[in-house]
């Protein structure tokens, strides 16, 4: 199963490579690996997506928050949630109507022109995955000359958020 | 200044400590003393003294020469143990730590002396022991250069430490050192490593003397819920055959009175790993000897049986479990461990209880007060129990001419009283030592459990003698593990550190023979030492004490004349060569289908 894993970490060098190691030392899979400065440059925001059954991925979280310098590890597809990846696709576009049905499905897709030659044009797509797959699926009868595509990110929608930590607060006045 | 956020207590974190107060409280003279300024190589120095380290393992090279030059103005305060490789340094500091649970410290140099050091460090990382192991760097300006001595320590050593630092500036060292130890010895503890690039060591920076940095952005969590404690209560007074499966965390938590008060007042058996020997002590009435491949009979037939495991401080290694889906097929599971990240990583618990071992148990003893227990319950369980016992006890084919490898150990603890720490080697003797040597208290037996690192028994022994300077402390090692760190002979010889060492020779890398004899049809492919140096005779140009008893009548008077010697004993102890350590579970299979004779 596809999971979407947030992990808060130092922004410090070798922190990152701690917990790429840690995914190929004990076997866990990425499928996408995206990371940036949060609000506080201090920390950084790794999104990682893996696969694997709900015990594996249990694990990954596990073995993720024993990392000195990781603050936080949270499973971001347990809760409703926004995820987005982009794509820069470089393809050969002849003027006239190769160009129009190109700006037509940029337009379908909600994309962008980024750049124009008299034979090319830069796309700039982002989306879910599948949207980002599917508009890629429908350049394909161009000449789709080059694809580059960043990781997830991913964040939880505030609804689920607030519901959780309601949630929390309720189990802990229980307790 | 490197910030020092770590932690949000609302992760279910395994970043326990037991007594933080004990970390604290060394460190503990801040403002009186005013910053004074040094270079790197006397931060250093000065945090080590303050973190309460004497002792360090080490051999000196290109990059750490500031470091040396420093240690010795501070030599009042710090012994500095020169070994002869810097694998030894690493195994004896962790000797060290087995031996007190103090934080073991080794310095090396970079390149070769970083990776000589890394069979030590992966050692420690899988037995959870803490160390600092300080290794010098080339500097700051030739990294990445593929410069003399240089090597990626940060990223060789990553995959074995618990944390690491490549330290970039002298204003960072105090507190690096005094986090390393920190992070070394809290929660489940582990080997920290320092890389400090030369020119760190030479820059001067203030020196402040006190840990205002790190310590509050550290969260610890080392009690259980209370609800979990009375769900593990009401299962325990519920289990009709109960065993208590401990580990190596029963052993570093300091956890054996409170393991031992419980399990006396509700009878349960309890069954150690090779780590949790000692943790319990293995002469009690209620100790089933040690579980997994080479675990009694009753040990691993009474965990087959059981409808309750209470494991403490243990990981379901594959070596204790055999095939995982068929281990204990019958038993509930409650889990005691510090680390969040061993439960269910091999075996779900239904009752997971993320705690310090001692603080689990005290919390069960408590609620225990006010039950009123049935010791004759558990009567049923005992009387199978004890029929498995005497239907297939440990022993030996025995021989007449021969010395049974296994009366080896047997002696060893009559002429010890059964009092020594012993240190053993990876094999058949370090089985046959947990088999017959009956362990009374914890840190007795220091041994390579997880990473089952051959050569780690002398240097590991040289090191625990030094922390144990009134105890009877030997190694007993096989003749290849011997030959593959005896170079520290001559340490033990410098410092006067009467070590005793005893060579179990059966001629034979004698475990893989016996894998080779019972699953490869004894093709005997590449096991055969008898080539082997004359040890008595290698003992002597060492200017140790050299011993050598062929025959089961010189055996008790060449072990007790070496353990009386006063110095460095080597006793060559020739045992008959194809002698196989029984039980046996095959790797993987059922632990029920043990193989006896």
């Amino acid at each position: 199963m596809r999971h979407t894993i947030s992990i808060l970490l130092a922004n410090e060098a070798g922190e990152l490579s701690r917990i790429v190691g840690l995914f190929s030392a004990r076997g866990y899979n990425i499928e996408t690996l995206s990371v940036g400065k949060t609000q506080d440059p201090k920390w950084s925001k790794a999104t990682v997506v893996t696969y694997g059954d709900d015990a594996t991925v249990e694990q990954i979280v596990k073995q993720c928050s024993r990392l000195a310098r990781v603050k936080d590890v949270r499973l971001v597809t347990t809760l409703p949630h926004i995820e987005r990846e982009m794509a820069l696709i470089d393809v050969s576009v002849s003027a006239g109507a190769e160009r129009q049905e190109v700006m037509n499905l940029v337009k379908i897709f909600r994309a962008k022109v980024v750049d124009i030659s008299h034979d090319k044009m830069v796309l700039e797509a982002s989306g879910t995955r599948d949207k980002v797959d599917t508009f890629i699926d429908m350049l394909k009868p161009l000449a789709v000359n080059e694809v580059t595509r960043s990781g997830s990110v991913a964040i939880n929608r505030l609804s689920s958020l607030e519901s959780f930590r309601s949630d929390a607060k309720a189990e802990a006045a229980a307790a | 200044m490197a910030f020092r956020h770590y932690r949000d207590s609302s992760m279910n974190q395994s970043a326990v400590i037991a007594e933080p107060s004990v970390v604290l409280n060394v460190l503990s003279q801040p403002e009186e003393t005013p910053a004074q300024s040094c270079r790197g190589a006397e931060i250093l120095i000065k945090g080590l003294i303050a973190n309460g380290v004497d002792t360090i393992f080490g051999l000196p090279g290109g990059a750490v020469l500031h470091i040396y030059d420093e240690l010795w103005r501070y030599r009042e305060e710090i012994t500095h143990y020169l070994v002869r490789h810097e694998q030894g340094a690493v195994h004896a500091a962790e000797g060290y730590a087995r031996a007190t649970g103090k934080v073991g410290v080794a310095l090396v140099t970079s390149g070769p002396g970083a990776t000589n050091a890394v069979t030590g460090i992966a050692t420690a990382y899988m037995d959870s022991i803490p160390l600092v192991v300080i290794t010098g760097q080339v500097a700051t300006g030739l990294i990445g250069t593929d410069a003399f001595q240089e090597v990626d320590t940060f990223g060789i050593t990553l995959p074995v430490v618990k944390h690491s630092y490549l330290v970039r500036r002298a204003e960072d060292l105090e507190d690096i050192v005094n986090e390393a130890f920190f992070i070394a010895s809290s929660g489940k503890p582990g080997p920290v490593v320092i890389d400090i690039p030369k020119d760190v060591t030479a820059q001067v920076a203030e020196y402040r003397g006190s840990n205002d940095g790190f310590v509050e952005y550290h969260e610890y969590r080392s009690e259980p819920d209370r609800s979990v404690i009375e769900d593990a209560v009401k299962k325990i007074l519920e289990a009709k055959q109960p065993v208590f499966y401990i580990g190596g965390g029963v052993v570093s938590s300091g956890a054996s009175d409170e393991l031992t008060s419980l399990v006396e007042k509700l009878n349960i058996p309890v069954t150690p790993t090779l780590m949790g020997l000692g943790g319990f002590p293995s002469a009690h009435a209620n100790c089933l000897g040690m579980l997994g491949m080479h675990g009694t009979y009753a040990s691993n037939l009474a965990v087959a049986e059981s409808d309750l495991l209470v494991a403490v401080g243990v990981r379901f290694d594959d070596r204790v479990t055999g095939k995982l889906n068929t281990f204990a097929p019958n038993a509930e599971v409650i889990h005691i461990d510090i680390d969040a990240s061993a439960m269910g990583k091999l075996r779900k618990p239904q009752i997971p209880v993320v705690s310090d071992a001692a603080t689990a148990l005290a919390a069960i003893n408590e609620r225990l007060e006010s039950e009123s227990l049935d010791t004759e319950r558990l009567a049923p369980w005992w009387r199978t129990i004890r029929e498995w016992q005497s239907a297939v006890p440990l022993g030996c084919s025995g021989s007449e001419d021969e010395i049974d490898p296994q009366k080896l150990i047997e002696t060893l603890h009559e002429v010890t009283d059964g009092d020594a720490v012993i240190v053993t080697d990876v094999g058949q003797h370090q089985m046959w030592a947990a088999q017959f040597y009956p362990f009374k208290r914890s840190r007795q037996c220091l041994t390579s459990g997880g990473l089952g690192t051959m050569g780690f028994g002398l240097p590991a022994a040289m090191g625990a003698r030094v922390a144990l300077p009134d105890q009877m402390v030997v190694a007993v090692v096989g003749d290849g593990g011997f030959q593959m760190t005896n170079q520290e002979i001559i340490t033990a010889i410098q410092y006067n550190v009467p070590l005793k060492v005893v060579i179990m020779n059966n001629g034979y890398l004698g475990m893989v023979r016996q894998w080779q004899e019972m699953f490869y049809d004894r093709t005997y492919s590449e096991v055969d030492l008898s080539v082997s140096p004359d040890f008595v005779k290698l003992a002597e140009a060492y200017g140790a004490k050299g011993l050598r008893a062929t025959k089961p009548e010189e055996l008790r008077s060449v072990l007790k004349e070496g353990l009386e010697y006063d110095g460095v004993a080597i006793m060559d102890i020739v045992v008959r060569k194809e002698e196989n350590v029984f039980p046996i579970v095959p790797a993987g299979g059922e632990s029920r289908n043990m193989i006896l004779k």
